[in-house]
């Protein structure tokens, strides 16, 4: 378990790291908290030619809050996350699902960034990238593009990344004070990934309907998910242990995970099901 | 002041722990050696086949690469690993090789050794080796085994190694008359010991002195020694084998495996020292596998909860071959099948069949804890079918105290007739009932708390210890006055230094810190048997004991000649030797040291024994499992110290949750490891099982030795498979579910609250 030889660079700049990721023809790999790319390493899985470490980009390590939204670096890292307390109030489906990611040391290290790249189907931040409808902003030789959640995640592991692009920031749109949420997910141990988990928000109207409804899913496809279908079944409607029911039902029959080591794919659709259903009791209480 | 007989008993710190804590341990990655070189190992990626060429000249051109060894290099005939137990000619044809030779039998075989200047440049190297196999079909399950979908040894013609039957009274006749029958199958899975530092050596040959030193021995350094020595054509003195610390064993580090002999092999043909360490995904690949059985049996009692009899077979997957104790676990799994409990009439088959998966051999309870699984179901079934409460169940047909010493069955074909020892098996029993609370928690039973469904279980289990059949020390008397003892047992991190000093503290009676342990090397005792089978302070402690009367005869000789008067005049007190009112202390008594050999043989087995409780919780919509208690009470004979004592009870127990919930090593039908890192193997972690406690008693001292100690440490998980089996069936009792298969993963009791509902739904 010794990774191959590899070289080293920690460019100043995002232009430099872009350069020289463009230098090597597919043959270099952005380094950020190194907690899935090591491995791979170590393993032998990936064998690029050239690291490059984002390490002296500070400016990526910034979470901003603003007006729009939050703005997450790409080297933010979790306990960046978990440390601060405005997004208690600014994003509180973010700091829930977050406090779900690895462990302790794991979490000293690892980014917002890296985690979306690597675009773990089980993963939490690209779960609520996909939940909230996030903007990513990717720097690469051809300038600078904002591409929305849903169509950057393209396949288990697979993102709309080019080999000379630099994924900068992730940018979440504002988030009412009154709206509700909850986000559940289910774990063989403490800090693993997530069998499945379930993100969710949505917002009330004067009569107390539900407007809006985001649902979103890990661990039950290629790439983390939107529950469209059980988000039609709320909206418009008054929650209710029967429409609970109904999303949960329609969340079960609308996804067909695959089957692997952990779990067949029968028991992640009745997963969701039963996190959809706890979820949503649990925005409305 | 006189200090007798005051440190056993005592939770006394264990002296190892400083120098761990400090991190001033020596592990076996922290011995280098000058000039030395380093090994990686390629391993199969195939599961079967034949080896049709190998080809390492690209790997040999590679800057820093010394050489490649493979079959070819080690003559006509490859070393194969001899059986340490049961060592039956039946089994000869399963023998491994230590390097595959013309064909492989399981993902994670050792094909070829690499040494070059760096473990980094040998693995780059491992990549340019060029190999050839043509695959043949694998045999990854019980069923191709049968249906023989290959042979794995064609001259033997069947997958089926050898069969032990286990027997007692007259089964047949039995199951005839019994008012109670019911037939179940259980499987438990395959699972391993997975100890927090993996394996490791290093070897130096030196050739001027004709002598191979070998650091990252455990377990049973004599044994390997003399197998090594064969092998390689030396004498015994010429070969040390060197202990030094290790994190953890049980069971599975230090038995023989192809690394014993290859690491030490390389450092001779090389010419420099050669050093060689495991990583997590080779370990997981070739360490002992363990556990993996399934089985088909009755159980007969009478309509009123009287247990008459065990009828069945058993499959044990071994893996590709059997290595060292590949046979303890088959064995143990039928002969003890009936646990503490009476059994009169008994016929069990165990066979051992040989797939395309890694060799199998002892992990801590082994076969104990997949029987005790067997058993504890089908006592609760029993209570369930016969409407007995299963706590009284089970009081009816333990062992008595008066029925003492109580009979196992017989086995063969490798004779190990033994028998309980001695016990209350009922005081255990009641007093773990009181201890846990059952009566007022009985009140949760069956009940939903915060969607969770409240759940217990009790059932008690026998630890056999002490395997002889000797053990010897050397017992030191510096002229300082301190006490060296020279031991043939070893360390796999269990407290030996402390507990040993304990005991030598009474026996001499000075004090403690006077004492220097020292064990780990071959050199140090002629002979030693080493550390499995509970057995280190049974047997190693009786031999301090023997060697502390001898040296005391001996302090009385020499004092005698100093006092002017006969050796049995001479009084020992207080680390001195005294005679009318003359004294000479221990320090300056003779002005060279004074030195007695003794070896304590016995080859009954210590029978320890306990019951357990548990309180679980069960999540039906996630399938998920809260323990919220665990409970242990068992007896120990006499407890040397009970803080090692209880931390070895409580490991234990959070190994068996890990087996009973987690652990789990999964192959495809083509013989793919499928978990091949900790990422899939899941090991119970710190915040997992935090409610664990654990009781110990000294109802009855074992009759067998003078400690009156049993063998103790790894009875902890032996119930808990079963346990934590009959608390789920017990909080989901309103749905009828039965587990028969371990580990109780959350997707594996989903899937049996799925059948629940549909069944009730038809009905
Ligand atoms: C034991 C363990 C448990 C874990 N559990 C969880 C869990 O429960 N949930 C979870 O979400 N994660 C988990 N992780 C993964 C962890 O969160 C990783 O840190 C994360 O997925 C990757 O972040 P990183 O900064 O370490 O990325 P790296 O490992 O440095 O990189 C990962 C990949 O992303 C690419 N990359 C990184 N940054 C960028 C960028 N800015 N632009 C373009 N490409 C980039 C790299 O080239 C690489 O391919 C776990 C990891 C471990 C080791």
């Amino acid at each position: 378990m010794k990774p191959p030889i590899f070289e080293y660079a920690s460019p100043l700049t995002v232009a430099e790291a872009v350069s020289l990721l463009a230098s090597r023809n597919g043959n270099a790999k952005v380094i950020s908290g190194g907690q899935s790319l090591m491995p791979m390493l170590a393993f032998r899985l990936a064998a690029p030619e050239l690291l490059v470490d984002l390490k002296h980009l500070k400016d990526l390590g910034a979470i901003r809050i603003g007006e729009d939204g939050v703005r997450l670096g790409a080297r933010v890292r979790w306990c960046d996350i978990e440390s601060d307390a405005r997004l208690a109030v600014s994003h509180p489906l973010l700091a829930e699902a977050i406090k779900h990611v690895a462990h302790y040391q794991i979490r000293n290290r690892g980014t917002v960034g890296g985690s979306v790249a690597h675009a773990d189907p089980s993963a939490e931040m690209p779960g609520i990238a996909m939940t909230c409808d996030a903007q990513m902003k990717i720097v690469g030789s051809a300038g600078t593009r904002i591409e929305a959640a849903a169509d950057f995640f393209t396949g288990p592991l697979q993102t709309s990344l080019e080999q000379d692009e630099i994924l900068t920031e992730v940018h979440l749109p504002a988030w009412p004070a009154a709206r509700r949420w909850a986000f559940l997910e289910f774990a063989r141990r403490k800090g693993d990934f997530a069998m499945a988990g379930v993100a969710l928000y949505y917002d009330l109207d004067s009569g107390s309907r539900i407007t809006d409804a985001h649902i979103g899913a890990i661990g039950v496809a290629d790439r983390p998910i939107r529950l469209t279908e059980a988000e039609a079944v709320l909206n418009g409607n008054q929650m209710s242990d029967k429409l609970i029911a109904a999303a949960s039902a329609k969340a079960r029959q609308s996804i067909d995970p695959p089957s692997d080591i952990h779990a067949p794919g029968a028991y992640r659709a009745a997963l969701v099901a039963t996190l959809l259903g706890r979820g949503l009791k649990k925005s409305a209480a | 002041m006189k200090v007798f007989n005051s440190y056993i008993g005592r939770p006394m710190e264990r002296v190892e722990d400083l120098r761990m804590v400090r991190g001033r341990g020596t592990y076996v990655a922290d011995v280098n050696r000058p000039n030395q070189l380093y090994a990686v190992i390629l391993r199969s990626s195939t599961a079967h086949g034949i080896i049709k060429s190998i080809d390492s000249s690209e790997a040999l051109a590679l800057a820093g690469v010394h050489h490649v060894l493979t079959a070819k290099d080690l003559g006509n005939e490859v070393p194969l690993i001899p059986l340490r137990l049961q060592p039956l000619p039946q089994l000869e044809p399963f023998h491994q090789p230590v390097l595959a030779d013309k064909k492989v039998r399981y993902v994670g075989e050792p094909i070829a050794v690499v040494i070059a200047e760096s473990a980094a440049i040998a693995e780059d190297a491992l990549e340019r080796i060029a190999l050839e196999i043509d695959p043949l079909p694998a045999v990854a399950t019980r069923a191709q085994a049968e249906a023989k979908r290959s042979v794995l040894f064609e001259g033997h013609g069947s997958n089926v190694a050898i069969t032990w039957k286990a027997f007692r009274g007259d089964a047949d006749e039995a199951f005839k008359t019994a008012d109670y029958v019911r037939r179940e199958t259980f499987r438990v899975q395959r699972h391993a010991a997975m100890f927090m530092e993996p394996r490791g050596f290093v070897a130096e040959w030196d050739e001027a002195a004709g002598k191979l030193t070998v650091w990252g021995a455990a377990k049973t350094a004599w044994y390997n020694r003399r197998t090594l020595a064969a092998q390689l054509g030396l004498e015994l003195e010429a070969v040390d084998l060197i202990e030094v610390d290790v994190g953890g064993g049980f069971g599975s580090r230090g038995e023989f495996y192809p690394e014993d002999y290859l690491i030490p092999a390389a450092a001779r043909i090389v010419g420099r020292p050669v050093k060689w360490t495991e990583d997590r995904r080779e370990h997981i690949m070739s360490a002992n596998h363990a556990r993996d059985v399934e089985c088909d049996v009755e159980f007969a009692a009478t309509r009123d909860g009287r247990f008459i009899g065990l009828r069945g077979q058993i499959w044990s997957d071994i893996g590709a071959y059997i290595r060292t104790n590949g046979s303890v676990g088959p064995r143990n799994v039928a002969q003890y099948m009936s646990g503490p409990y009476c059994m009169e009439h008994i016929d069990l088959k165990s066979s051992m069949l040989t797939t395309n998966k890694t060799p199998c051999g002892t992990y801590r309870g082994p076969g104990r804890y997949e029987t005790d699984f067997i058993r504890e179901r089908m006592i609760d079934l029993a209570a369930q079918d016969l409407k007995i409460d299963r706590v009284e169940l089970r009081r009816r047909n333990l062992v008595a105290d008066a029925q003492m010493p109580y009979t196992l069955a017989s086995i063969t074909p490798y004779d190990s007739s033994t028998e309980l020892d001695s016990g209350d098996y009922h005081a255990v029993f009641d007093r773990c009932l009181k201890e846990f609370g059952w009566e007022e928690r009985s009140k949760l039973r069956g009940q939903s708390i915060d969607g969770y469904y409240h759940g217990l279980a009790i059932g008690s289990f026998i630890e056999g210890g002490a395997a002889g059949p000797k053990e010897e020390v050397r017992l030191v008397l510096e002229t300082d006055g301190a006490l060296s003892v020279y031991m043939g047992s070893s360390s796999v991190g269990q407290g030996l230094e402390t507990i040993m000093a304990q005991i030598a503290a009474d026996a001499m009676e000075i004090p403690y810190e006077k004492i220097t342990i020292l064990h780990g090397s071959t050199s140090y005792v002629k002979d030693g048997y080493g550390a499995y089978h509970s057995r280190s302070t049974v047997m190693g402690g009786s031999a301090i004991l023997l060697g502390a009367e001898k040296l005391k005869e001996l302090i009385q000789q020499t004092a005698a000649q100093r006092l002017g008067c006969k050796s049995e005049e001479v009084v020992i007190d207080g680390e001195q030797a005294s005679f009318g009112g003359n004294h000479i202390a221990f320090a300056g008594l003779s002005e060279t040291p004074l030195e007695v050999e003794a070896a304590f043989f016995n080859k009954k087995y210590t029978w320890a024994y306990g019951t357990q409780a548990a309180h679980v919780a069960v999540d039906p919509g996630t399938g998920h499992v809260k323990v919220i208690d665990v409970m242990s009470v068992e007896d120990v004979g006499r407890m040397i110290n009970p803080l090692t004592l209880h931390g070895q009870a409580i490991g234990s127990i959070v190994q068996g949750l890990g087996g009973a919930f987690l652990e789990h090593l999964v192959y495809d039908d083509e013989g793919q490891l499928l978990t091949g890192s900790f990422a899939d193997y899941l090991m119970p972690t710190a915040s997992d099982f935090p409610s664990i406690r654990s009781v110990t008693l000294e109802l009855k001292p074992c009759p067998n030795n003078p400690l009156g100690a049993k063998g103790a440490g790894e009875g902890g998980l032996i119930p808990i498979g079963g346990l934590m089996a009959n608390a789920v069936a017990d909080a989901l009792s309103h749905l009828n579910v039965q587990p028969m298969e371990l580990p109780l993963s959350p997707p594996r009791i989903w899937q049996l609250v799925e059948e629940a509902e549909a069944a009730r739904a038809r009905a």
